[in-house]
């Protein structure tokens, strides 16, 4: 397989509006998420996927773009989790 | 709640005296990996999980008690008619000095149920990869009671509940796939 292989599209967080009941106590979240990371797409990884430069892979922790898995606090991330 | 239905989910024979298979049975009763870890495991992750598999893992959860009373009736009917003496022989000595007859749940070497044997990380991803796994260790559990055991009646139940942990394992790989699907995507306008 050569350079450039096609890994499917997807994104790193789902959103989903929770059930809501008018007798909660507390103001609800409406909408909340989770991390769906690449591993749960990749399958077994194919050869000759493109590269970081090693400087650059040393800071990813990878040295692979399609495993990069960037993560921070969804609850500074514009106000909803 | 729950409604309950005097009688078993499948059919429980026991047809050999063979107390010391209560002995290693008890394992899928308070055991790491047994159903009242799984009931309690499923019926709790169920609160924090995404809506669109809360059913799933009320049911699953649900089915495990089922699967609970069928253990429990295997363990009983091995033990009912014990004598100290035949406990003593069947390597549950110590369980009748702390229990008499009584079923109790703790795993085949004795040691007691403990709810660190259960998870709920709220990570849904995590939490349902950690019922496969249960799932998967539950039928192998199955699989080397099997081993043991030469009662084709008892082994006829046992090979029924393996069968239903690989059902539960496919449901709970299915609910991954749900979750990785795109379609909660956030709209941004």
């Amino acid at each position: 397989m050569k350079a450039g292989v096609i890994v499917k599209e997807f994104t790193q967080r789902k959103y989903y509006h929770p059930y809501v009941s008018p007798f909660d106590p507390c103001p609800p979240i409406r909408v909340k998420s989770y991390d769906t990371p690449p591993q749960l797409y990749l399958g077994f990884q194919p050869p000759g996927l493109p590269q970081y430069q090693p400087k650059q892979a040393l800071y990813s922790g990878t040295l692979w773009p399609a495993l990069f898995s960037p993560y921070d606090n969804p609850y500074e991330r514009g106000g909803q989790s | 709640m729950w409604i309950y239905e005097k009688k078993l989910q499948y059919p429980v024979k026991v047809s050999t005296c063979n107390p010391m298979l209560a002995k290693f049975l008890i394992e899928q009763y308070g055991g790491a990996d047994g159903e009242l870890a799984a009931a309690l495991r499923y019926l709790n992750q169920r609160y924090s999980i995404p809506d669109k598999v809360i059913g799933l893992l009320t049911d699953i959860g649900t089915e495990e008690f089922a699967h609970l009373e069928m253990i429990a009736t295997m363990v009983y009917k091995l033990t009912k008619d014990a004598t100290p003496e035949q406990m003593k022989a069947a390597g549950l000595g110590a369980h009748y000095a702390n229990h008499d007859n009584a079923l109790f749940y703790n795993n085949a070497a004795g040691v007691p149920w403990t709810a660190s044997y259960i998870q709920a990380k709220g990570d849904p991803i995590a939490d349902l990869y950690e019922d496969i796994a249960a799932e998967e260790k539950a039928r192998a559990t199955y699989q080397w009671l099997i081993d043991m055991s030469d009662d084709p009646d008892l082994n006829d139940g046992l090979k029924f509940l393996r069968e239903r942990e690989v059902v539960h394992s496919q449901r709970f790989r299915e609910a991954v796939e749900i979750l990785k699907e795109e379609q909660g995507k956030k709209k941004f306008y």
